[in-house]
């Protein structure tokens, strides 16, 4: 039995010459919440719209539930969306925006007053139902047009960018709101985002897109903790994974990444195959599985360079084999700049990176 | 409780403290006759003088009789006040064979300027968000053809056009010229139609889309109530470009039709008689007046449309 919710296959996609996507393929499963994470210009939203059908494809298939709506309407795909500018028509009151698409579908009275008032049950927005969209605020906005898809009654919200024009204190309580929102309907949702945050927090399974080619797509702690790219690692965490160009020598049968002259033991990488003497490589160590004098298994000398307190973390600059590296520690434990400190990297958790194909090894 | 009033002591303390006793405050005061507002306001009084003078001729001119006109002091305003000129210019003034004044003219420009001006923007309105939003196959190659057109002097076209309205049985006919008058205003106004769709926000286009709107859902339920000064803006442009039409009147409309622009033209360079300067000059302003209102009624509105594409929605 099939439980995917949408499915993309083969989907090309250009303006012109200008090619956004090519031969994509993406399975969404019913009632998960799949985030397409990249930065601008990477065709996710060019996919999202896509899927919605507020772009003609070039080649390829999109089934929604089963049915293949490539050719179909929007409004006849089963799906919301909500948009980052909120859309909502400003003419009309609350009410009107959210009962607008029941009204055009030609619903009964009864029934279009029963899902506003539904979803206005839901976002808490029943003050505001009177009002027009100019004399709310920015997460009320958001809210309604969070509305205006949920009185759909639909299988599949799209979400594009919906947080990036609230501020960030708004940003992260709407965030928790979405996110009870899914849990409550187990609705399928497909959400655009470049905020990394955003994605982690939010999604069942992100999609990292580059160039219109999805280059990971897999829960957030797998994408965090073992990226499948060079491009992976950099995107996603804050400050950005330390990248050491190295090769790997063989010390007397144990595996090394030899840097600038300095040894990293590779006895505890997960490695995915025989990491061949000689190969040069990239390796990626994420702040926070740095140690800062702690017993390790391999002990280096660096030099504080700068401390940045963030109140509950404390971040380090270091001088380390030639290369500034961020560390992560506890926001209680202070380090004046140029201090001498004893590293060791948690190499259980370190990604590894073929330096020429910049794929994980 | 106790600190919370201790506090508010505190408070209350420090706003005393840091009051400031003597000096400068609030808003600085401006003189008004510093060099900088005399500059200004002349400047401003001169050109206002320049452009109104004119007018002002032609008022008090309006008002006299002719032997106190021909004494020859335009400038002096009228020593004895006469509507006389107005009523003739109106409603006795020859023109040819007729001689019942501009009215005649004044309702054949109503009847030619009302139809083009609800025409001509109703399609260019369609026109403007078919252009903007629904990105159909071949719409950049119309939308060009349709720009070179408005490049085109009129004059080039006036005799094919005469041609056409001869085969269709319209010339000289009030439909013929409400049909130019729409075609020649296609242009500029499908133009200024779909800048200011293409200004609105596109996403709530996708979002009517989304809600199942179609493309007169989208046009008279999203579109038309955003899009008010914009049509008040292509009224004026149309009211005052088809009522101070002349050479579209004269060439394509038998006598009996013509607008008052026509019948002013008649009136004012009439070779035979008296040059009856005083109904010349009511007559020009009679025929003047309505661009005139038009523009005085929806100015503020006019502003704000031609500025609205420069504002973020």
């Amino acid at each position: 039995m099939n439980t995917n919710s949408v499915s993309v296959r083969d989907l090309s996609l250009s303006f012109g010459a200008v090619t956004v996507l090519e031969t994509l393929n993406l399975d969404v499963k019913d009632g998960e919440f799949l985030v397409l994470l990249g930065s601008s210009g990477c065709g996710k939203s060019t996919l999202l719209n896509c899927i919605a059908g507020l772009l003609d494809v070039s080649d390829g298939q999109i089934f929604i539930k089963d049915k293949n709506v490539t050719w179909e309407e929007p409004k006849d795909r089963g799906i919301g969306m909500v948009f980052q500018s909120y859309a909502l028509y400003p003419q009309m009151t609350v009410e009107g925006n959210l009962s607008f698409g029941l009204k055009v579908a030609k619903l009964s009275q009864a029934e279009i007053d029963k899902r506003v008032a539904r979803a206005a049950e839901i976002l808490q927005i029943q003050p505001l139902l009177k009002r027009k969209p100019s004399e709310l605020s920015g997460g009320q906005r958001q809210r309604v047009a969070i509305g205006r898809a949920l009185v759909r009654d639909v299988d599949v919200f799209l979400f594009d960018e919906p947080l990036s024009n609230l501020d960030a204190k708004l940003r992260s309580e709407l965030r928790v709101e979405i996110k009870r929102l899914h849990q409550s309907l187990k609705n399928t949702m497909i959400y655009v985002t470049h905020d990394q945050i955003e994605a982690l927090t939010l999604a069942d399974r992100i999609a990292v897109m580059k160039s219109g080619v999805i280059q990971q797509l897999a829960d957030p702690m797998t994408i965090y903790n073992f990226p499948e790219n060079l491009f992976v690692a950099g995107f996603i965490g804050s400050p950005s994974m330390n990248f050491f160009r190295g090769e790997i020598k063989d010390r007397g049968g144990r595996k090394v990444v030899e840097i600038n002259g300095v040894d990293f033991a590779m006895d505890a990488y997960p490695a995915r195959g025989p990491l061949e003497a000689g190969r040069k490589v990239v390796l990626g160590v994420r702040p926070e599985h740095v140690k800062v004098d702690e017993p390790g298994a391999e002990i280096h000398d660096a030099v504080v360079d700068i401390e940045e307190p963030m109140g509950a973390d404390n971040l380090l600059w270091l001088k380390l084999a030639g290369q500034t590296i961020s560390v992560r520690i506890a926001g209680a434990r202070r380090y004046a700049p140029g201090t001498a400190v004893k590293l060791s990297f948690d190499m259980s958790m370190a990604s590894v990176f073929d330096a020429a194909t910049e794929n994980r090894i | 409780m106790a600190e919370v009033v201790t506090l508010n002591n505190s408070s209350a303390k420090a706003s005393t403290a840091t009051k400031p006793v003597a000096g400068p405050r609030g808003k600085k005061p401006r003189p008004m006759l510093s060099p900088r507002n005399i500059m200004i306001y002349g400047a401003l009084l001169f050109a206002a003088a320049y452009y109104l003078l004119p007018l002002y001729v032609m008022v008090v001119t309006s008002l006299k009789g002719m032997p106190e006109i021909r004494l020859g002091n335009i400038f002096s305003p009228p020593v004895e006040i006469t509507f006389e000129p107005w009523v003739k210019a109106w409603a006795t003034a020859c023109t040819g064979l007729n001689c019942d004044g501009l009215s005649r003219g004044f309702w054949n420009s109503v009847r030619i300027t009302i139809p083009s001006t609800v025409i001509s923007i109703a399609i260019a309105s369609v026109n403007g968000y078919a252009l903007a939003n629904w990105r159909f196959k071949g719409a950049d190659l119309f939308f060009t053809i349709l720009i070179v057109g408005a490049f085109i002097p009129y004059q080039v076209m006036i005799y094919p056009i005469v041609i056409v309205l001869r085969e269709m049985g319209l010339y000289g006919s009030l439909t013929g010229l409400i049909i130019v008058h729409t075609i020649f205003g296609m242009p500029i106004l499908t133009l200024l139609f779909r800048n200011y769709f293409t200004s609105l926000p596109e996403e709530l286009f996708k979002a009517a889309r989304v809600d199942g709107a179609g493309f007169w859902t989208i046009y008279f339920k999203i579109m038309l109530p955003m899009s008010l000064p914009i049509f008040v803006v292509a009224m004026i442009l149309q009211v005052t470009g088809i009522w101070n039409d002349f050479l579209f009147g004269v060439v394509f409309t038998r006598p009996e039709y013509y607008p008052m622009t026509v019948q002013l033209n008649n009136i004012v360079n009439s070779v035979q008689g008296v040059k009856e300067y005083n109904v010349n000059m009511a007559a020009t302003i009679l025929t003047g007046a309505v661009p005139l209102i038009v523009y005085f009624v929806s100015g503020r509105l006019f502003v704000r449309g031609i500025a609205a594409g420069a504002v973020k929605g």
